[in-house]
């Protein structure tokens, strides 16, 4: 019998792979570059951070859905369809991997890439800490919740980008996606909306929408329910990922 | 080893394999001819598990593709057509690659990547991305890939494509000495590969099987399988042609056309008489003997004579060529 590998060392092969992808290519560099200055203009010049003089990072987590918004799907949108472009993906599904495995490979690769950004971030974590004392749990709350907004972001880029051999396509429907589940819920958004319809039905669409569920995390509120709510958007934005790979092949 | 059953491929309105089958044992090495456009390639795909088929059954060594794909494809190594590869890798980290994903690892894996590397050449580039490789060795790369857990079975789409003369005739000898103890199906444009390197070669036509057997089965097909050919000096060539066709058990006689009229020498073919199946009957058989004497009896002088295997090119072409047409 011919040896095939464990669900474990299959992942961990495409994860590594992935990410020797990013970390071989200048490009990474370059958007982690990006990546920081994004975050430090925001919370600094436009979210005014030492004007506020408060011992939190709200002006710092506030910008992360709008950051995210154009940074995930740019991280993301070659993950499928590059691998259509080059025929790549014939290869890796006629390997004993299971489709699933080379999903779920492919999103962590991605999530750790944007999980050590994110890290990278620390810095304005001590600059608090020496400027005053914040409640640290929050912060890290708040942190996990990024994470987990970035997670589903780099879902749906995942699944759009299965949709096309074309990145730049990929990167314009996942924008537009993440975009509808950023103002669903963005307050001068909803606030249009009411004038329309009644407020049960804005509230309902809301609860759709990434920032109803980060609102709290990013004040430090662990509720499950927010958490759950982005672990599902992850869920089902990888199982669409899985029914549009199927599809390709189905001819 | 490898058992096609009625496979059936629907894409769309389109009907890209149609109702194929054929099995491949271990030792053998079935070659997979046929136009462009053929079905070759999805087939191949069905029998990897890259597509589900749209109906019928593919088994890999006693196990259902569409039932036990990760047993099947571990079974099997595969080149597809367009030979691809993560350019951004060297070699080496991409063969390693397959290799974590084919479960290898330690020594075995070094081992297994080493050995690819030797039997594919590719030592010199061993550390080089392989999008600043030329295209024959990015072929060779996933050559490599495709054997490097030395499978039972190898599906080869074009493996041969893009190689040059040297690596064609490598590439042949490596796939006749594996089918030794693998199962190979490898598809070709080129036939004489076919020759070469298949014990079998299966024709497909439109999505269909038009003819299976051995390749020396199907040049027997040929239209000149079976005639003699003789070179001649000292002769008018309408007269030897008149004298062969009129041979007992030959059918015709025709001039061909190499170096005709220079310095006096005729090649003339003599084609046996064949019954309605296409036999070859008893006086046939003995053309080139009677061809001797006749050439003897006239007083000329014979240069050559030979008996004609037949040409794959004839029989694929007699067999695909009213289809491409009518397209
Ligand atoms: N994914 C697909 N979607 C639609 N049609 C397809 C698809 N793949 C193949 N076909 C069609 O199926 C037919 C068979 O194609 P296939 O690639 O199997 O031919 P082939 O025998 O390999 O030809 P070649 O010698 O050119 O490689 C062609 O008409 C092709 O257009
Ligand atoms: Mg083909």
């Amino acid at each position: 019998m011919k040896k095939h590998g464990s669900a474990f060392t299959n992942i961990s092969g495409i994860v590594r792979r992935e990410l020797s992808g990013y970390f071989g290519s200048p490009v990474a560099y370059v958007f982690l570059v990006i990546f920081l200055l994004m975050a430090g203009f925001l919370t600094f010049t436009v979210g005014r951070f030492f004007e506020r003089a408060e011992a939190s990072l709200v002006s710092f987590f506030t910008w992360h859905p709008w950051m995210y918004l154009f940074l995930v799907p740019a991280v993301g949108m070659r993950l499928w369809s590059e691998e259509r472009r080059l025929g790549t993906l014939e290869l890796l599904l006629t390997l004993p991997v299971t489709l699933p495995q080379v999903i779920i490979g492919k999103f962590l690769a991605s999530w750790i890439f944007l999980a050590i950004a994110l890290a990278l971030t620390c810095p304005v974590w001590l600059t608090v800490n020496v400027l005053g004392s914040p409640d640290n749990g929050a912060i890290l709350t708040a942190y996990l919740g990024s994470l987990l907004l970035a997670g589903s972001f780099l879902a749906i880029t995942s699944m759009t980008s299965a949709m096309t051999r074309n990145q730049a396509v990929s990167f314009i429907l996942s924008v537009m996606i993440c975009l509808l589940l950023v103002i669903a819920g963005y307050s001068p958004v909803t606030d249009l909306l009411t004038r329309w319809t009644s407020p049960a039905v804005v509230s309902a669409v809301a609860s759709f929408s990434v920032m109803t569920h980060f609102d709290a995390l990013q004040r430090g509120v662990i509720d499950l329910r927010d958490v759950g709510f982005f672990l599902s958007v992850i869920g089902f934005a990888l199982f669409g990922n899985a029914v549009i790979v199927r599809g390709l092949r189905a001819g | 080893m490898i058992r096609v059953e009625n496979l059936v491929k629907q894409f769309g309105a389109k009907r890209a394999v149609n109702g194929v089958s054929f099995s491949v044992e271990r030792g053998e090495v079935l070659g997979l001819l046929g136009p462009n456009g053929a079905g070759k390639s999805t087939t191949m795909r069905i029998i990897t598990g890259f597509y589900p088929a749209t109906s019928g059954r593919v088994t890999v060594g006693g196990h259902d593709v569409a039932l036990d794909p990760i047993r099947t494809k571990a079974l099997i190594g595969y080149l597809p057509e367009s030979a691809p590869s993560y350019g951004d890798m060297t070699v080496h980290g991409f063969l390693s690659f397959i290799a974590d994903l084919r479960g290898l690892s330690g020594s075995a894996k070094k081992a297994a990547v080493h050995g690819a590397v030797e039997t594919c050449l590719l030592d010199s580039v061993l550390y080089q991305p392989i999008d600043t490789l030329s295209k024959g060795y990015r072929h060779r790369t996933c050559l490599a890939q495709a054997i490097l857990h030395d499978p039972d079975v190898l599906i080869l789409d074009e493996p041969t494509d893009g190689l040059d003369p040297n690596q064609k005739h490598a590439a042949r000898e490596l796939i006749r000495r594996m089918g030794e103890t693998k199962a190979i199906v490898f598809s070709t444009h080129i036939l004489e590969e076919v020759e070469a390197a298949c014990t079998r070669a299966v024709i497909i036509d439109r999505g269909s099987v038009v003819a299976n057997g051995t390749p020396a089965e199907l040049k027997a097909r040929s239209v000149t399988a079976g005639c003699v050919r003789v070179t001649l000096a000292g002769t008018a060539p309408e007269a030897a042609v008149a004298q062969f066709g009129q041979l007992p058990g030959a059918a015709r006689a025709e001039l061909l056309p190499s170096d005709n009229g220079t310095q006096g020498r005729v090649t003339v073919r003599v084609y046996p008489q064949r019954d309605e199946a296409g036999a070859i009957g008893a006086a046939g058989a003995a053309l080139t003997v009677a061809v001797a004497q006749a050439a003897q009896a006239g007083g000329w002088q014979v240069q050559a004579l030979s008996t004609e295997e037949g040409r794959l090119e004839d029989v694929f072409r007699s067999i695909t060529l009213p289809d491409t047409v009518a397209r």
